[in-house]
């Protein structure tokens, strides 16, 4: 059976993208057939993260419009056989496509993929309704920021009230040495705060940087971000995994495993 | 600075817990700055029939508060309305 999932944050510059990027890396990897759509139409960004940026001849409005066919427009990932790409339109604007749109092509993607992962962009107007319409499960992005967080507050009451079945949370850039020194909001801080499951925590580090330059997803290589990534995929897929020891210290972080466990 | 600092100083991360936690109850509530005003204003007028108060010094805000029931915390409107003077006419 195939899932719909959306990555959305509220704020921009959480990490949306790079998420969307080694999820739908990390998902093919543990070899399930997946096609990342970046619907964030006019700003077009997950190519370049994807390293496919070159290869780009149709796109997602062209796909919506009857220009070209779904198949022609996708980008095959030649490092790794499962993985599709169907790039945003650049020169054009959110309204160019409509939520009904966006509903009718995921549910005719379902029917080749096992996973459809859209890249939604920033805000709560249109490009984030068009995102959500055909979405079967939400991941949200935030970081263990003020306004990060109160955004991610409003989208999750945003999801809920389009009835969205499954919500998940994941707390990027965190820094457990400022988590220590206390100048930082804790992952049990936010989830205390939002109140939703988590999914995982993926650390603040230099590699993902690294990664983006490259134009290559770090998503289970041996970096801890990678490693984080590659978890987050295998509980996507229903797999058990334990939480990953971001500190180097087993006591807070077996807690959250636990708790995770309990969902 | 020395040992006391440290226990006086509330860290930065408790401060911005703190203040999401203030911050979501009035988001959820979805209580504009504007109806705020109006609630305000209605208040006064209600408690000045009775008694006079400072307006400048009243305060009310969306806040969240122990219920007495079992299910936790439950939004409160906390008013500070700062006496003058009880009016006696009756």
């Amino acid at each position: 059976m195939s899932e719909v999932i959306v990555v959305t944050s509220g704020k921009g510059g959480v990490g949306k993208t790079t998420t969307s990027a080694n999820v739908g890396t990390g998902l093919a990897k543990l070899d399930k057939k997946v096609v990342l759509i970046d619907t964030d139409i006019g700003l077009r960004n997950l190519d370049v993260v994807m390293g496919l940026e070159n290869r780009i001849v149709y796109n997602l409005v062209d796909v919506v419009e009857g220009n070209c066919r779904a198949k022609q427009a996708m980008i095959k990932d030649k490092r790794y056989p499962n993985l599709y790409l169907l790039p945003s339109a650049q020169t054009r604007d959110k309204t160019s496509v409509t939520p009904e749109q966006m509903k009718k092509l995921v549910e005719e993607l379902k029917e080749e993929f096992d996973y459809i992962i859209l890249d939604c962009p920033a805000g709560i107007e249109q490009g984030f309704k068009n995102a959500i319409a055909g979405a079967d499960r939400a991941l949200i992005v935030t970081t263990p920021e003020v306004s990060a967080i109160r955004d991610a507050d409003r989208i999750i009451g945003l999801l809920e009230a389009n009835e969205m079945k499954k919500i998940d949370l994941i707390v990027n850039r965190i820094r457990m040495d400022m988590v220590k020194k206390g100048d930082m909001m804790s992952i049990e801080d936010v989830l205390e705060i939002l109140a939703i499951d988590l999914i995982g925590a993926v650390p603040d580090d230099e590699n993902i940087v690294i990664a983006t330059n490259q134009g290559e997803p770090l998503v289970g290589n041996n970096t801890l971000p990678g490693q984080a990534y590659m978890n987050i995929c295998k509980r996507i897929i229903g797999e058990e995994v334990p939480m990953l020891d971001l500190a180097g210290s087993n006591g807070f972080f077996a807690k959250i495993g636990k708790l995770f466990k309990k969902n | 600075m020395g040992v006391f600092d440290l226990f006086k100083k509330k860290s930065s991360g408790n401060v911005a817990k703190d203040r999401l936690k203030l911050l979501l109850v009035s988001d959820r509530a979805n209580c504009s700055p504007e109806i705020m005003e109006m609630i305000k204003n209605d208040i006064i007028n209600v408690i000045a029939k009775y008694m006079e108060i400072d307006s400048e010094g009243l305060d009310i805000q969306i806040t969240q508060t122990e219920s007495d029931g079992s299910n936790g915390n439950v939004p409160a409107l906390i008013a500070n309305i700062p006496i003058k003077e009880v009016k006696h006419n009756s």
